[in-house]
């Protein structure tokens, strides 16, 4: 079993600066940059975040019971600031992760699509340009705001993300397009990918399915049991939170804004749960295919592949336990997506390594 | 190429560039304003109690659960098309690795074509119709039938014989 393609049938499907290597070195740059963006937010801004909310409910409770109109809009305006501020944060790190994916997707069906090679190359970088953009823009949306902007609701940095939205779209239409022109000539544009029947390739196609099958299930189970009843709850905590502070009963007020923390904390870590371990599933299966151009000795790809599933798994798993074990599982939940993208780098590596081997007449990795 | 393997890749592609420009369809014309009502619904709610205007307040709370409720499944749809499509587009590429016959692989594929572009849109189509019963089980009966189909995909790939 070899885990390294042969050099001639790579050299001949991933050459130096070629659609798919553009693809897939910039889609695994995504996904990593959109990872670590991800574990920096989660220590050190979400909860934070999560603790201004509480205290500008607080604040407004107080408001309320005062009788203190002007204070209340004051705080909401502080409230919706906060609230952009995280949402902002959570769009940039979704997104860049999502073109990541999409850059790795497109390198796989790069044979299908039936476009000159200098009209590929084009379309990868507009993609990978087009994928650092867009969550650069939603990024900047809640410092930029509409400052100098020609539009009554919507800023540059808007503007930015949308047209970064856009680019990419035009991208997949042309890629459709030259898809189409196979399915018309049902000739390769370039060679296959390699067939490797490697273990990695397996390991991480298995469990890349399952993974996306527990996803599944979990989140069938989350819509059948929680969502509506959440959606309820909310309503019920708001409708008292208020009652009660106009009563100057802030206590009760002050009780209830725990509970609508609670709350939100529980809707969070189920459908981070969720969109996490499909996510890696999907991101599992993509890099099975890649497993022939990361140029490492077959110990270290076995390794990485297995801190890579064992991180995908851990993750979601430990955000999910959060609610019942509270910061430890948030600990775990953030080593395990350091996991991923110590293995995701390592994977870069070793398709960086590669590079500089092309021209070689023979071999694997030492 | 096989015809499981073409319907994967085509409607994957189709639903995600459906769902992407759904999605910025809604971000131009209809996400800010829904934010806004969401925001403002909010904090008008607090500021009527303020006032010691409590029917307002309960109105005000009425409208930001309407809106976020049509946000929330707004978002969601768009994000489920277009995670659907990724994942019809990959098992595309690698659908002759699922170990059953042509004939059950298109059906698996059908099935998952079917129920990604159903699911998402039965969500929609509950803000038009809040608490629909109909549309709540086309959503069950949808996802369903998409994890029927992935559950049937990982069990092809479990079945992989060596060459």
């Amino acid at each position: 079993m070899s885990a390294v393609a042969k050099p001639s049938s790579i050299h001949s499907t991933f050459a130096p600066m070629s659609a798919r290597r553009l693809l897939v070195f910039g889609g695994i740059a995504l996904v990593a940059a959109g990872m670590f963006f991800g574990d920096i937010f989660a220590v050190f801004i979400l909860h934070q975040n999560a603790g201004g909310q509480g205290a500008a409910l607080i604040a407004a409770n107080q408001a309320v019971a005062a009788g203190d109109e002007t204070a209340v809009s004051k705080i909401f305006g502080s409230l919706g600031s906060i609230l952009e501020d995280r949402g902002t944060k959570v769009d940039a790190h979704v997104h860049m992760i999502g073109a990541g994916y999409l850059a790795l997707m497109l390198a796989l069906v790069q044979p299908f699509v039936v476009l000159s090679i200098k009209t590929k190359k084009t379309l990868a970088a507009l993609f990978i340009t087009g994928g650092t953009l867009l969550p650069v823009g939603i990024f900047l949306i809640h410092y930029v705001g509409l400052a100098r902007s020609p539009f009554a609701a919507i800023g540059w940095a808007s503007i930015l993300a949308d047209s970064a939205g856009a680019l990419l779209i035009i991208v997949l239409i042309a890629e459709a397009w030259g898809f189409r022109r196979y399915l018309r000539t049902r000739e390769l544009a370039e060679p296959a990918l390699p067939d490797d029947n490697s273990w990695e390739r397996r390991a991480l196609l298995s469990g890349g399915a399952l993974l996306i099958l527990l996803g599944f299930l979990h989140g069938a189970w989350y819509a059948g049991e929680y969502l509506y009843q959440h959606e309820r709850m909310e309503t019920a905590i708001l409708q008292s939170m208020i009652s009660t502070a106009s009563a100057n009963d802030l206590n009760t007020a002050t009780a209830q804004v725990a509970n609508f923390g609670n709350l939100a904390g529980a809707r969070a870590v189920n459908i981070a749960a969720h969109s996490h371990i499909i996510e890696f599933g999907l991101l599992a299966m993509l890099l099975s295919f890649v497993q022939p151009y990361v140029f490492l000795s077959t110990r270290w790809k076995r390794r990485w592949t297995q801190v890579l599933l064992a991180g995908f798994l851990i993750l979601p798993v430990f955000v999910f336990l959060e609610l019942q074990f509270g910061l430890l599982a948030g600990g775990i939940a953030d080593i395990g997506g350091l996991m991923i993208i110590v293995a995701l780098v390592a994977m870069l590596v070793g398709i960086f390594r590669y590079t500089g081997r092309l021209d070689a007449p023979a071999g694997g990795a030492a | 190429m096989t015809g499981s393997s073409r319907l994967l890749i085509i409607g994957g592609l189709a639903l995600a560039a459906f769902g992407m420009l759904y999605g910025l369809h809604y971000a131009v014309f209809v996400e800010h304003q829904t934010l806004d009502q969401m925001g403002g619904s909010l904090a008008q709610a607090f500021q009527s109690a303020a006032g010691r205007h409590p029917e307002q307040a309960h109105a005000a709370l009425y409208s930001y659960a309407e809106a976020k409720y049509d946000y929330v499944r707004q978002v969601d749809a768009h994000s489920h098309w277009i995670g659907l499509a990724m994942i019809m587009i990959v098992l595309g590429v690698l659908f002759g690795r699922v170990n059953f016959s042509e004939s059950f692989r298109q059906a698996i594929a059908l099935s998952l074509l079917v129920g990604s572009a159903v699911f998402p849109l039965s969500v929609i189509l509950q803000t038009y119709h809040h608490g629909a019963t109909i549309l709540k089980a086309l959503a069950v009966a949808s996802s369903g039938l998409v994890i029927l189909a992935m559950a049937a995909t990982a069990w092809g790939f479990a079945r992989l014989r060596p060459n």
